[in-house]
């Protein structure tokens, strides 16, 4: 019962502090764990990975990495024995395997497709996010609430119904399998989040910075554009980071709309195959890379993540 | 250039005139602000959806686009409320957010609750709960995949471990019984961060004097906590049931890397059914039928839920 003394005037006791963080760091290992677990695998050899019991102390090996960027043919002793010396380590790791390396896997083109639709579709829905949240902000728009919940509520859609007419449209236009198309729908996806994050922001800066810089002499465009953007600086900023790790995760509309050239990595991952079954160093090792972007984002952002995540509902 | 002359002319005029005349160069500059955005989501999201209930009303199939078209009315709505298979689809959908939900609500709330303690680090601690919400859904789902393997798997490891079973029986994948509970234990280990930061706000948003005003009155911790913590919390709470039970009626990326369904279809979550339907079996018109059921009753459901949740703001 000592817990309860939540927000009494009676600070809590040091042992009910001592019981509270007993149970938060047991609690965050069972979330970190798994993650850990996953940077491991990729350092191990595939025959530790899938060694029973699991393996937690191993001799740490780069093959995942190798594997996740080649595809490998597997070839005669004789036929490797008659090839120059190894040029360099994932070279040498593949020979002892019986393989030989054949050329680049498509992980690199995936990675890329990634940071390109990820960056493109986040510069376009800020760009338009900002300048909606601003008019939203400070001008009387007609209809203003339900605009602002129409533009809400095309985030509530189930991504595979709306994913069914897009493909009939991308064909129509040619846009399946393009970077554009996918760029064009992470914009209408994030622009929702964009003008509803941003809205908050540009709503805490108040109106006084614009109205004296009007008086100065300004235009309306000026006065948003030396004093509001400067001072939205900051949610701008998070605003992309959002988006950003929205369009940097996305699967569904990735997996449906995407098969080769526009691909991305999340959907990519998943078929690495190597021999007999999943790869699983090099799926933990793709996975790795592909996650660190987001733990850099996430604490960079973790003051800013409550307002994210809510549409700017809750805001402390 | 038009601006400049309209502010110049505007400050030289009475104030009731010049309103008007910003009025009217701000109300275009509103416009031309908004309607790119506006603009954007009626062609990416809105003409999409009328196309869709176009095609739930025929027998159309995207991979025969040169078959005639066949108007069938409300024939596909008809079938879709006949199917035995949706029905179990939606049960699934339903025993999924269900129980996700009621985990991650009460996992969540009690995070919370005991962060707000705030002991020495709990900064950094609470940083890394918070980590798998950030992450992708589908790696996520993937990775999991692995952990659940049986026998090599850690999370199979782990329980047999735990609990003495055989390590070649934890089959949480394969399992008719154990792979509806699969998903559902990722989801949480996913999403508890996400009920627990809106809980947090919601706890730190209850104003010290209330406490002490009940400290005064004597009211004991049970007392408090039933009386003023909770009660507080709730538009908070009901907030992140709000947005997890939409996003997980939704539910896709996870679900179909881990189990795709299966086995059977015991993990066919509604968004697998569609998929399914409309990119495996290739029923454009009737999948877009479905598709807009989905779309109806998640609206619906949020549309209700903002209801009440407003009633319980006015309290």
């Amino acid at each position: 019962m000592s817990l309860t003394t939540a927000h009494s005037v009676v600070a809590p006791s040091s042992n009910a502090k001592l019981i509270a963080g007993t149970i938060i760091i047991a609690y965050a290992l069972i979330s970190i764990v798994p993650l850990l677990w996953i940077f491991a695998t990729s350092f191990k050899t595939p025959p530790d990975s899938i060694a029973y019991p699991p393996k937690i102390v191993f001799q740490p090996s780069i093959e995942g990495y190798c594997n996740l960027f080649t595809t490998r043919t597997r070839q005669t002793p004789e036929y490797i024995n008659a090839l120059g010396p190894a040029t360099g380590f994932c070279d040498e790791t593949v020979r002892k395997r019986n393989m030989v390396i054949a050329g680049p896997s498509n992980f690199l083109p995936r990675f890329v497709n990634s940071l390109i639709i990820a960056f493109g579709s986040t510069f376009c829905a800020v760009f338009l996010g900002t300048l909606s949240a601003y008019g939203f902000s400070r001008f009387k728009v007609p209809l203003a609430d339900d605009l602002l919940f129409f533009i809400l509520s095309t985030r509530f859609m189930p991504p595979i119904a709306v994913a069914i007419p897009i493909y009939l449209m991308y064909r129509e236009l040619g846009l399946s399998d393009t970077a554009l198309g996918m760029i064009l729908l992470y914009t209408a996806v994030n622009v929702s989040l964009a003008v509803w994050l941003l809205k908050g922001f540009i709503d805490e800066i108040p109106r006084e910075y614009e109205e004296a810089a009007m008086i100065d002499g300004y235009t309306r465009l000026q006065a948003f554009w030396r004093t509001v953007l400067p001072q939205a600086t900051t949610g701008i900023a998070a605003t992309a980071i959002f988006c950003l790790i929205f369009a940097w995760n996305e699967y569904a509309f990735a997996a449906l709309l995407t098969s080769g050239t526009a691909q991305t990595a999340p959907p990519f991952i998943p078929t690495i195959i190597g021999e007999g079954g999943q790869d699983w160093p090099a799926v933990a090792a793709g996975t790795t890379i592909f996650l660190v972007p987001i733990l850099v984002f996430t604490i960079l952002l973790r003051k800013q993540l409550l307002r994210g995540i809510t549409f700017g509902a809750v805001r402390k | 250039m038009l601006n400049r002359t309209a502010d110049n002319v505007a400050r030289a005029t009475p104030e009731p005139l010049a309103k008007k005349i910003r009025g009217i160069s701000d109300k275009g500059l509103a416009w031309l602000f908004i309607s790119p955005t506006i603009l954007l989501l009626l062609a990416i999201n809105i003409f999409p959806l009328f196309w869709a209930i176009y095609l739930s009303f025929t027998n159309y199939r995207a991979n025969r686009p040169n078959e005639v078209v066949k108007n069938l009315g409300l024939a596909n709505y008809q079938r879709i409320l006949g199917d035995h298979d949706i029905w179990i689809a939606m049960q699934t959908t339903a025993h999924f957010v269900f129980w996700t939900i009621l985990l991650q609500t009460v996992i969540g709330f009690t995070l919370a609750w005991v962060i707000d303690r705030k002991f020495r680090g709990h900064a950094f601690w609470t940083t890394i709960i918070l980590v798998p919400m950030m992450l992708s859904p589908a790696v996520v789902g993937n990775f999991w995949r692995f952990l659940y393997e049986p026998q090599i798997g850690l999370f199979s490891y782990v329980i047999s471990f735990v609990t003495g079973i055989p390590p070649t029986n934890v089959q949480m994948l394969s399992n008719v019984e154990l792979a509806p509970w699969a998903i559902i234990i990722v989801d949480t280990w996913m999403w508890t961060p996400y009920v627990m930061l809106i809980c947090l706000a919601g706890l730190r948003s209850i104003p010290e004097y209330i406490y002490e005003a009940a400290e005064v009155d004597r009211a004991s911790n049970w007392r408090q906590f039933w009386s003023i913590t909770l009660p507080m919390a709730l538009p908070f709470i009901m907030l992140a049931v709000l947005f997890r039970g939409i996003e997980n009626f939704k539910m896709f990326d996870m679900v179909n890397l881990l189990t795709g369904g299966g086995p059977g279809s015991t993990t066919e979550v509604a968004s697998i059914t569609l998929k399914r339907q409309a990119f495996e079996s290739w029923r454009t018109g009737y999948s877009s039928a479905f598709a807009i059921i989905l779309f109806v009753a998640v609206f619906g459901l949020a549309n209700i839920y903002v209801k009440a949740l407003n009633k319980v703001k006015q309290r």
